[in-house]
């Protein structure tokens, strides 16, 4: 990825702050310092505002009645479509499927392709960096239906072993399912360069890319994957919401993931047959004013410039990398150098993660303590619970210095 | 909390008390929270219904683990029925301070093993 320099004129981290509501809370007193956006990041006044606006002149069902609402929202809602279609430079806005979140996207390739596709004894690669949503499905298809599911392995440096990579492709292989930017180390995988190597044996590819698509520019027809599972909420999106890309040509020939309302193309007592793609996927009434509103943060960020993201928030990381570095009862895990985007584990020495938390949250500060959904990847850099601080764009050089004041009360505290 | 309000919590957690394990215990149980990965196991030596001892071990967050130890101060010589009843805001209040309610679980994680322990051992 490059990352182009930030035009400072353009992009105001004090200035869009105020865009934000909650930025203003107080909690135990103090003002909200959010470092918690590797779970969720905070909503924008623009996408609570058409939350509200749609639920105020819109509300109505889609693809149903010949009503006004139901024309608006019905073209609302595919709008929101195209939206995150251009977002990750998919040419055809059918190739989107809206989700709850990137968990319930990886099911569906799971449910929808893998169940069908896979038989015994074929293979599924996945990393050791994956999070538990692009771990457990696999898991569930090699009990199922007796695939084999091998991991690539991670170095101390908090990198993946990509010469192991290549060599666990084989013929067998039928999916490499990779996370472009880890929730636990920010390692930014190069998702083009194995996407290739699996192409080359005929594999398809999925990418994770709940942490990736909010913080920099991620476009699918560069990388060439045939899957992108993606987070709505985890990019200003209002939560329950997610998307799935898929190939056109791929989610046509696949069966549908969840059965009923909307999906169908025609229903008979003996049987049916299936609506087009992207409906196919989307059985019942979805997250209408969410899938919406999820369209407006793509509006916000998009006008940010993702490049102007990526480039605040490498800011942002290396500011903290320095500061938590001054101390060396700190643990940094897996920050080796390579490309991050802004997320850090690491633990406090003779301190437990929930009670460096604990104080962090009487200052006001929201990180995160525990196994961050990853537990093969702690497991493997030898800790089981870390505190994990990550980055927004509304996060701010003053509210990491802050959060490093109050690890050294913990410290004090409980060390 | 300011730091005293720790110490009560810290002395418990750095210095636990009834810390190991009973030979042949008349009650056993142990449980996590998987969320955060507390783990509590307690042990308990019953005589006509009364805990004559007991003993804990298990790892975690300074909340979980000094709680535990607080209460296996205060159940020696309490019957089974005593301790089945004992209140939730009860053992929130003998941690001395209030805590944040996103500790609670940890807080209570003790109380809630020692009473699974004794459940087990009455309708096994």
């Amino acid at each position: 990825m490059e990352r182009a320099a930030r035009n400072k004129t353009d992009f105001d981290p004090f200035k869009l702050r105020e865009d934000f509501p909650i930025l203003k809370r107080r909690v135990h007193g103090k003002p909200l310092v959010y470092l918690d956006n590797a779970a969720t990041t905070q909503k924008p006044n623009v996408v609570i505002d058409t939350l509200r606006n749609f639920y105020e002149t819109h509300n109505s069902n889609i693809h149903r009645g010949v009503h006004t609402l139901s024309y608006e929202s019905t073209l609302m809602y595919e709008e929101a479509h195209e939206k995150a279609a251009r977002l990750i430079g998919a040419p055809d806005w059918r190739s989107i499927v809206f989700t709850r979140n990137a968990t319930e996207s990886i099911n569906l390739v799971a449910y929808a392709w893998g169940l069908r596709n896979l038989k015994k004894d074929d293979e599924v690669l996945i990393t050791l960096m994956e999070h538990h949503s692009n771990i457990v499905p696999w898991q569930m298809l090699r009990d199922r239906i007796g695939i084999r599911l091998n991991y690539v392995r991670v170095g101390r440096s908090g990198e993946l072993d990509l010469d192991g990579l290549a060599g666990l492709i084989t013929e067998r292989t039928k999916l490499v399912s990779v996370v472009h930017a880890s929730n636990v180390l920010g390692t930014i995988n190069p998702v083009k360069r194995i996407s290739d190597a699996a192409h080359r044996t005929g594999a398809l590819v999925l990418v994770d890319a709940a942490q990736s698509v909010p913080h920099m520019p991620v476009d699918v027809s560069d990388i060439g994957c045939d899957f992108l599972a993606a987070s709505g909420h985890k990019m200003m999106g209002p939560t329950g919401t997610g998307f799935l890309y898929g190939k056109p040509e791929l989610l046509e020939s696949m069966e549908p993931f969840l059965y009923g309302g909307d999906m169908i193309e025609k229903v008979t007592m003996e049987r049916s047959t299936w609506n087009e793609i992207p409906w196919k996927f989307e059985a019942g009434t979805p997250d209408i004013g969410g899938a919406i509103a999820l369209g407006a943060a793509v509006d916000y960020i998009t006008a940010l410039g993702l490049e102007n993201v990526a480039a605040y928030e490498d800011e942002l990381l290396g500011h903290a990398l320095g500061r938590l570095s001054e101390h060396e009862w700190i643990k940094i895990y897996g920050h080796g150098g390579g490309e991050r985007v802004g997320v850090i584990s690491f633990n406090v020495e003779g301190v437990h993660p929930h009670d460096v938390a604990g104080v962090l949250d009487e200052e006001g500060i929201a990180v995160r303590s525990g196994h961050h959904c990853a537990q093969p990847l702690m497991a493997d850099l030898g800790m089981d619970y870390a505190v994990r601080m990550s980055f927004y764009l509304y996060n701010t050089k003053e509210e990491i210095d802050l959060a490093v004041e109050a690890i050294k009360k913990a410290k004090k505290l409980f060390g | 909390m300011e730091p005293d309000q720790y110490e009560y919590i810290l002395d418990h957690y750095k210095n636990p008390r009834n810390y190991g394990k009973i030979e042949g215990a008349d009650a056993s149980y142990e449980e996590g929270i998987p969320s955060c990965g507390d783990v509590v196991r307690i042990d308990v030596k019953l005589a006509d219904g009364v805990i004559e001892d007991v003993r804990f071990s298990g790892t975690g967050c300074a909340i979980s683990q000094a709680s535990v130890s607080i209460l296996t101060e205060s159940v020696k010589g309490k019957s089974v029925g005593e301790i089945l009843s004992l209140k939730d805001e009860e053992m929130l209040s003998a941690l001395g301070k209030p805590i944040s309610p996103v500790r609670f679980k940890c807080a209570l994680l003790g109380v809630k093993v020692l009473k699974k322990a004794l459940l087990a051992k009455i309708e096994p």
